[in-house]
Parts: C-alpha cells; structure tokens; sequence
C-alpha cells in the first residue's frame, strides 16, 4: 500500500528579552544553577507575577510576520501540574484565547515548489526549569535560571507531508524569528526547540491517522531523521497488523531511533483555568500597527530583493536571506565589492564551510564582512589568484588581519609582469619536450585540452601567483609558433 | 496606655508623653503575661521590635515622624516579613523564614510602624473560627471557650483583649469582617485591588484582599492610608487615587441612603443580632438618613459560588508547597512520588485538604464548566445585583454573621455548617466590594457586629459613616471582662 506522511509541527522560541515573562531576572544563558532565579522565579509564597511588556512585543511581531490574526485581548492560564523544576506547581500560559490567531507561511522546497503551511495558532508561556539526574549521587538537582524565560509557542496544522517539508517549515519559522530579532535561534541550546506530531494514513485518505509526538528535537536534521525513522516504524507497525498507539516519543540520535515516553492514558489532566493574578492583555489597533511600521524586512522579501537587486540566483538568495546575520553579512560585503555574484559564492563556499568546520556563528565569524570584502575586492583588482585568496583566506582566518597585510607580509601578490611570466612559460617548453610534441602532432581540437597540463607547469613553478589569462595567452601563442 | 486608640497613642507620643520604646516593651510584657490565655500570636518579634522603636525614637528626635511612627501593630501570619516566621498557620509552613517583606509590610514599616508579632489564623486563611491553625485554636477574649472568628482570629482577638492596638488582617470570605464582628472590633476589607497582594501568601487570588483590624474607624482610616495603592508588583492592585481617608471621617450623614437586603435578615439571623442592627439602623436614621428595603436576589447562591471558585483557585496556589524548595518536606522520601504524596499529605490540615481536593475537582477535564465556568457566571450575577442595589442607594447596611460567637468545636465537625458562618460576608468577595464590621451591640453578652456595603473604592465613605457612628455610640470602646 502507498502510505501518506502527515506532520504537524510545535516549536518553541525563546523570546530574547532581556528579563523574564513574568519577573525582573535575567534570561542570559549559562550562568551558574540558581543565580538567575529571583523569588518570583523560585516561586516563594506570596510573589505574584508581572507580564514583560517586550514579550508581548516580541509575540505580536512575529504573528505580524506569519499572516496572523493578532489577539486584542488574550488571556493567561494556569497548566496545572506537578514537576521539581517546575516551581509553582503550574506552568503559565495560554489555551483559548492566544496572543496570535490563525496564520500562514509559503515555504519552498528543493524543486523550487512553493508550499503554503497553515499556522493554527500561536501563544505566549513560560519555560520550566531543568532537572538534572547525573552527579547528584542518585537525587536530582533542580536549576531555575531558565524558569520563566517566555517562550512563543508555534502550533502548526497538519498540513506537511514529507520529513522535508517538515525542515524546510522549521528553517523558515527559524528564519523569520531571527530575522525579527526576537530569538536567537540557537537550537543548540534549546532557544528554539522542535516536537513533530507524525501520523500516516493510505494514500488518498482524508482521515488523520493515529499520531505520535516527538519530543525536542534539537536541528534540523534532526528534524527529518527523526520523522523519517518514525514513519517508516509506523509503516511497518501497520503493515505487520499493529496500530499506532497516541504517545509521547522521544528521538535517540545516536542510535537513529524513536523510544516511547508516555502514553495519553497516564497523561496529566491540567486542569487549566484563567490565572487570576494577571490581566487580560488588552491592545489596540494602533499598538499592532506601530509594530508592523517597525517590522525589518522580512526573508521572502529580502530574498525576492537579492534577486532583483543582486541578481543572485533563487537558491544562493534563499540561502543568504534565510538568517539575517548571514544576510546583513553578504549585504555588507556586496555593498563594498559590488560583486554580489562573488561576494554571495564565498560567503555560501568558503566562509560558510569554515564556519560550519569550527561550529561558529557568522556573527562570531574571525573574519568579518570587511576583512571578506577586503580579500575579493584583490582578486577584483587581480592582484590574487582565486587560489591564492584561499590561501590568504585561511591565514585570516587563523591569525586575523587585513588582505593587504597579509599579501605583503606572505608575498603572495599575483605576477603580471609579461617578461617574467614568458620566463616561466619558456622554461616549461624547454622542460616538457615529450608533452610540447604530443602537442605539436595533436589534432587541433585535442590541442586546447592539452593546454590544461603546460598551464598547470607555469602555475607550481609561480607557486600560484601567475597571473592564468595572460599564462594561457603566453603558452597558446608560444606552442602554436612551434608548429 | 492598652485603652488608648491608635490615634491616641499617636498624639501622645508625639507630646513625649512615652518613647516608642516604653510602649513597645509594654506592649511586649502584656503579650507575654496574658497571651497564653489566647494563643493569638504565633511569633513574637521582641528584638526587632524594640529595634525599630528605637529607630523611630531616633528619627522623632531629628523631626523625622511617619504616620505610624513608633505604633505597635502586628501582622496576620500570612503576611511575608523578612527575617520572621510566615507560617500561615501551617505546618507546611513552620519552617518558612521569608527573605523579603510583603509591600504592605514594607509601607507599614516606611511609615514607622513597629511590628510586635505575627498572628494566629485557620491554616492558610481557611476557616472560620481559627480551629484549623497549626498552632492551635484562639479563644475569644470575650469567652475564652467561644472562638474569635476566622480566619484572622489572632488579629481580631489580640486587638480585642488589648495586646496589640491594631493588626492587619485578610478578607477572603470574610476573614477580617466575621472575627471582627465576633470580638467586637473594628475590621474593613477595601475594594478588591485597594492593597496589594504581594507577598501576602494566596489562598483565592481573586478574592483575597487584605485589611486593617482595629479599635476604631479612625485608626482604620490611619492603617488604610498607609496600606492603601498601586503597586507595580501586583498586576491587580487598582490604579486609583489613595483619597485623605481621615480628611471625610466627619461628613455628615444628613441625606444618606441605606439599602436593608431583606434576604440578609431572613431565616437563621439570631434574633438579638436581629434587634441590634434595627437599632443602630434608627441610630443612623437620628443622624438624618434615610433607610429602605433592597433585594439581592442571588444571596442563597453565594457560598456554593464561592466553594467552588475559592477552592479551585486554591488548589493551583498551594501546589507551590511541594516540599522541594522550602517549607515542609516529609523523612525520606523513597520517590519523587513519594515526596509529594507524604510532603503534603503531612504538611497540610484537613480543611486546606478538603478545599483543595473540591478545587481540583471543580477544575478537572469534563467537570469545568458545569462547576468552574457556571460559578464564574453566578458570580458576575451577584456582582450585577450589587451594582444594581448601589445604584440606588449610598451603602447597604446588613448584619456581619448571623450568629455570636459561638463555643470552640461546635462546628468542627460539620463543614457545611461552618461554611453558614460566611453567608453575610463572602458576597462582597464575590462582587469584589468593600465592607466594614463596626461593634454595634451585644446578643447573649457577646459583641454584634454591624456591617456597611459600599460600591467600589468607597473606603472614605465606610469610613465616615463608621466614625460618625462611633462618635455616637460606645459600642467600640467596650472591652471583654476583666480587662
């Protein structure tokens, strides 16, 4: 039987503000266990919670940049339920009336297809503490720093149907929640934090099939390794006279497969209801519209800009615009060469490949847009070789500084000088008498391939710093004489 | 000196006629001789007590005089107070030492209060006579085998039999108005919102409201203006001008209307309560106002209104009390299961057991809204009778409780009984009003108390017609025999 995959997708977000939802404690990552905990966060008797202005801020850009109904008034509740880090016993959030509605996103695929997926709805809550169970000779510590951090919680619709589909929509809501500068997007982390709902169904089916959850799934390949190993579970479950049981599993990497958690049976009932500590949020059209006048540009648009302005091609302005460092990057360097074409091929080629080697964020990156531009705007001039700038590249890299000093220093400039040049190109004739007579007696179309190997003679004897279209022209002109 | 007011005791110690500190080691001395025949104080704070007293002394010398300056009070145990036992009456809570103080506690202090003690209470403010406290039942200084009231019982109490000249206190269903009624004090509970709820530990968020429990209108009015406004850690404290509550103690009355809610004098009122308010009513009518019948058709369903809202918000503000962070945790615990079971299980009382398995009943998946959601209508209807009434008249005039004190165990064992206690009172914690208790008579040679309904924010009024009533009468100044 052919199966359909049908996915739906919960991600999580970080909101950076610099405080907490519902407290004056900072939010900063990786500080010692408990020291960003204030007594709102540790939940002491008799603290109450005040909503952070920038959260709601921050919730109403992004249903701004998904199409979304924006909630005029929403409402907080309590999930009530029992957890160590879990401080008050109940964890803040929103069920029936949300801070974005209903919305949307296009997301293309490989092929160049566009498809639309469908936002069911998407809330503001705060994020629970961490257990951890190791080094505690068998108990558990509990740390709170990340307690009341405020999440955007993204509900999707089930409305992907392929592993793929699912990561390109996770990139893009990836792509449109750090381009609004609300997340830091560090999946790593946990900034932004991934559950699929996977279920599959006969091809042609208009019926849901019975769906798993997968828990915080922390990159996006994960994303589709996990799904994929997950349908194809189900598939065989099924076709082996099983069902699929509604549960809870939890994606092992390592072992590339999905484990039970917990079923729906022994689930929580959390019993939610209005919390009666904050207001409803109550805003008005002007507040909505003074964030949409705010809005940066966004990735479609700006990747629909590289194309018209840069001309780059659809899949280097996808991939430039879909994180906004990296596009504020290319932008920078394009500006200063005014070689998008170049400028796009180094920041996807070379920079991209360093930076994924050394696990760098590119707005940690050693090398920055300037020193980038630098280096092209040499080989612009022809003062590099392509192939030594990636030389030049590597020392920048690993020691910083400028393409000019690093070319002075290393001694790396490009010769252009005809009479040494002719030197070298005569000095290789005079070398490869066995290659210059093959050459001689070739067939005039077999000659210009034969070219490849004199040029490659001239470049070691340069060390790369001949300049190639005037070595090409040199050798062509002299071998041609010998005939 | 244990006669004089707190105004009073102002004026005197401003003429120098007695230092803060002579007062309050008086008052320290009185505590300690007599208390045990009340059990109204769960900590006495004698050090800081003194301490602060001598800071205030200090800062009268140098012309630096706060409305309280060198006053002792004490507070209701609920209230959190750095460095001091907040108990709440439970065991849960024995332990807790609060790192920071409760905004009013932190008002009362700027304004140069001294804080003697903490008072007893029914455990986390639930109850109606002060059995349910950890630390065991107050008696009521008027008989020692009748309870004070709850559930601030220690406050009503040790005002009533002079340890102290004021306290605060809290309103949930009634909690400073009943025991006032029945110790023969002067309590108010302002509008919902008036004073802030940080660092009071919640029992119903949305009910709770504290208040000052005193000896007279005037030193209510004197408490209120220090308690009293916005605080930007109380999401629903009210943003409301704090009026000169002592600038309109004199008002005349001429002209005042008085609605009588005939549902509040029907079957189960003890007829000398009856007879008691008819006859301060003709006080009030001497005075120049008017008096007439109103209805408040909804009265019969206000306590199971309130005894399912009040519950259900209780059970998600006591899961904080999971004996992970602080307060009770129960021997070794085998698991985590174990620890939460056993914590609470030995932490809590039977009747804060009682309320939250009704809460958590109320509040579960397919019980909601024939419980929850269907109180949260009654209670905007009853929110709707009063505003309906006060439209029509200035303040509603009714009796505090339908019954005198009454002897310690007589209702222990029947919580529904107990529950009648509140008939009077939980309606305006419903709607959110304010509401006065003022002594205006005996029944069976026990304190009546008379309580005065106004439409929201109307504490100067409450307070006006109070003080005008106390100018006229001495029920307020009648003290228990033998002292």
């Amino acid at each position: 039987m052919e199966w359909e995959t049908v996915i739906g997708l919960e991600i999580h977000a970080q909101l950076s503000t610099k405080t907490k939802i519902f407290s004056g404690a900072s939010t900063a990552f990786g500080a010692e266990p408990n020291t960003q905990a204030c007594a709102v966060d540790l939940a002491l008797p008799g603290t109450l919670p005040v909503f952070n202005e920038n959260a709601l801020r921050m919730a109403v850009m992004f249903g701004l940049a998904v199409n979304a109904q924006i909630g005029k008034r929403s409402v907080f509740d309590r999930k009530n339920y029992f957890y160590p880090d879990l401080p008050k016993g109940y964890q803040t959030t929103q069920l029936a009336e949300p801070i974005v509605g209903a919305g949307y996103i296009d997301i293309t695929l490989d092929e160049g297809d566009t498809r639309r997926v469908r936002i069911h709805h998407a809330h503001l809550e705060e994020d629970a503490g961490k257990s951890l169970h190791e080094d505690f000779h068998g108990m558990s510590g509990i740390d709170l720093n990340r307690a009341g951090t405020p999440l955007v919680e993204i509900v999707s619709e089930p409305d992907m149907r392929s592993a793929k589909e699912a990561s390109a929509y996770a990139r893009k809501i990836h792509a449109i929640i750090t381009t609004l500068g609300i997340c830091d997007g560090n999946m790593a982390e946990g900034s932004m934090r991934c559950d699929c709902n996977v279920s599959i169904r006969p091809k042609g089916s208009t019926t849901l099939g019975t769906r798993t959850e997968l828990k915080n799934i922390n990159s996006f390949r994960f994303i589709e390794r996990a799904i994929e190993t997950e349908v194809a579970r189900q598939i065989d479950l099924i076709e082996d006279g099983g069902r699929v049981i509604q549960e809870t599993r939890l994606y092992d990497p390592d072992k590339n497969e999905t484990r039970s958690m917990r079923s729906k049976e022994e689930a929580n009932d959390y019993r939610y209801f209005p919390c009666p500590d904050l207001l409803p949020v109550i805003i008005d059209d002007s507040y909505i519209e003074a964030i949409q006048q705010s809005l940066p540009e966004l990735p479609d648009a700006r990747k629909q800009r590289f194309i018209d302005e840069y001309q780059l091609s659809e899949y280097d302005a996808g991939v430039l615009s879909a994180y906004r460092p990296q596009a504020d990057y290319f932008e920078s360097v394009a500006k200063r060469t005014q070689d998008a074409k170049l400028s796009a091929n180094w920041i996807t080629g070379e920079l991209a490949k360093h930076l994924n080697q050394h696990d760098i964020d590119i707005t940690a990156s050693p090398v920055s847009a300037e020193q980038l531009s630098g280096l092209l705007l040499r080989i612009l001039d022809e003062t590099l070789t392509g192939k030594i700038a990636k030389t030049v590249f590597e020392v920048m890299w690993k020691d910083g500084g400028s393409a000019d000093e690093i070319i002075e220093a290393q001694g790396l400039k490009q010769v252009t000088d005809t009479a040494a040049i002719e030197a070298i190109v005569d000095q290789v004739i005079a070398n490869c008498t066995a290659q210059v007579e093959q050459y001689i007696t070739a067939e005039p179309d077999k000659r210009g391939k034969m070219l490849g190997f004199f040029m490659g003679q001239v470049m070691k004897l340069s060390q790369g710093k001949a300049n190639p279209g005037q070595v090409q022209g040199l050798m062509k002109q002299k071998l041609d004489a010998l005939i | 000196m244990f006669n004089l007011t707190l105004t009073e005791l102002a004026t005197r110690l401003a003429q120098g006629d007695f230092s803060s500190v002579e007062l309050t080691q008086a008052y320290l001395d009185r505590i300690k001789a007599l208390d045990s025949q009340y059990n109204a104080f769960i900590t006495l704070a004698a050090d800081s007590a003194l301490e602060q007293a001598k800071q205030a002394d200090e800062l009268r010398k140098k012309g630096q005089v706060g409305l309280l300056s060198g006053l002792p009070i004490a507070h209701k145990d609920l209230f959190c107070t750095a460095g001091l036992k907040t108990s709440c009456g439970s065991k849960m809570l024995d332990s807790f030492i609060s790192p920071y103080n409760a905004t009013l506690v932190e008002r009362l202090n700027q304004a140069g209060a001294v804080t003697l003690g903490k008072t007893n209470m029914d455990e986390f403010a639930m109850g109606s006579s002060n059995e349910s406290s950890y630390y065991g039942p107050v008696r009521n200084p008027w008989d020692k085998d009748r309870v004070p009231g709850g559930s601030s019982g220690g406050s009503a109490a040790a005002v009533a039999a002079r340890l102290v000249p004021a306290c605060t206190g809290s309103d949930t269903g009634g909690s400073i108005r009943q025991p006032a009624a029945l110790c023969g004090i002067t309590g108010l509970k302002p509008t919902y919102g008036r004073i802030s709820r940080y660092g009071m530990v919640a029992y119903a968020s949305s009910f709770d409201q504290a208040g000052p429990m005193t000896r007279s209108a005037e030193d209510a009015a004197l408490m209120l203006q220090v308690m009293a406004g916005l605080d930007p850690l109380d999401s629903t404290s009210a943003d409301q001008p704090v009026p000169d509550y002592r600038a309109h103690l004199n008002d005349s009355l001429a002209g005042l209307k008085i609605g009588l809610p005939k549902e509040y004098f029907a079957e189960g009122l003890d007829p000398g309560i009856a007879q008691q308010v008819q006859a301060a009513i003709q006080e009030f009518e001497r005075m120049g106002a008017q008096v007439k019948e109103v209805s408040l058709p909804n009265t019969e369903l206000c306590i199971p209104a309130y005894y399912i809202l009040a519950p259900a918000e209780a059970s998600s503000n006591l899961s904080r009390f999971d004996g992970v962070r602080y307060g009770y945790r129960c021997e070794d615990p085998v698991d985590l299961e174990d620890l939460y079971k056993r914590s609470r299980g030995e932490g809590f009382g039977s009747e804060v057991k009682r309320r939250i398995m009704v809460g958590t009943y109320a509040l579960s998946e397919g019980f909601y809204d024939a419980y929850y959601r269907k109180a949260q209508q009654i209670r905007r209807m009853i929110q709707q009778d009063f505003l309906t009434v006060l439209n029509d008249v200035d303040v509603i005039m009714a009796p505090t409780t339908p019954q005198p004190a009454f002897k310690l165990g007589e209702k222990n064992s029947d919580p529904v009984a107990m529950y009648m206690e509140d008939i009077y009172t939980l309606s305006l914690n419903l709607a959110g009003l304010p509401g006065m208790s003022i002594p205006c008579g005996q029944s069976q040679g026990l304190p009546v108390g008379l309580q005065i309904i106004g439409s929201y924010f109307s504490e100067a009024k409450l307070l006006n017609i109070a003080h005008q009533f106390q100018l006229a009468t001495d029920w307020h100044q009648q003290s228990p025999a033998g002292l």
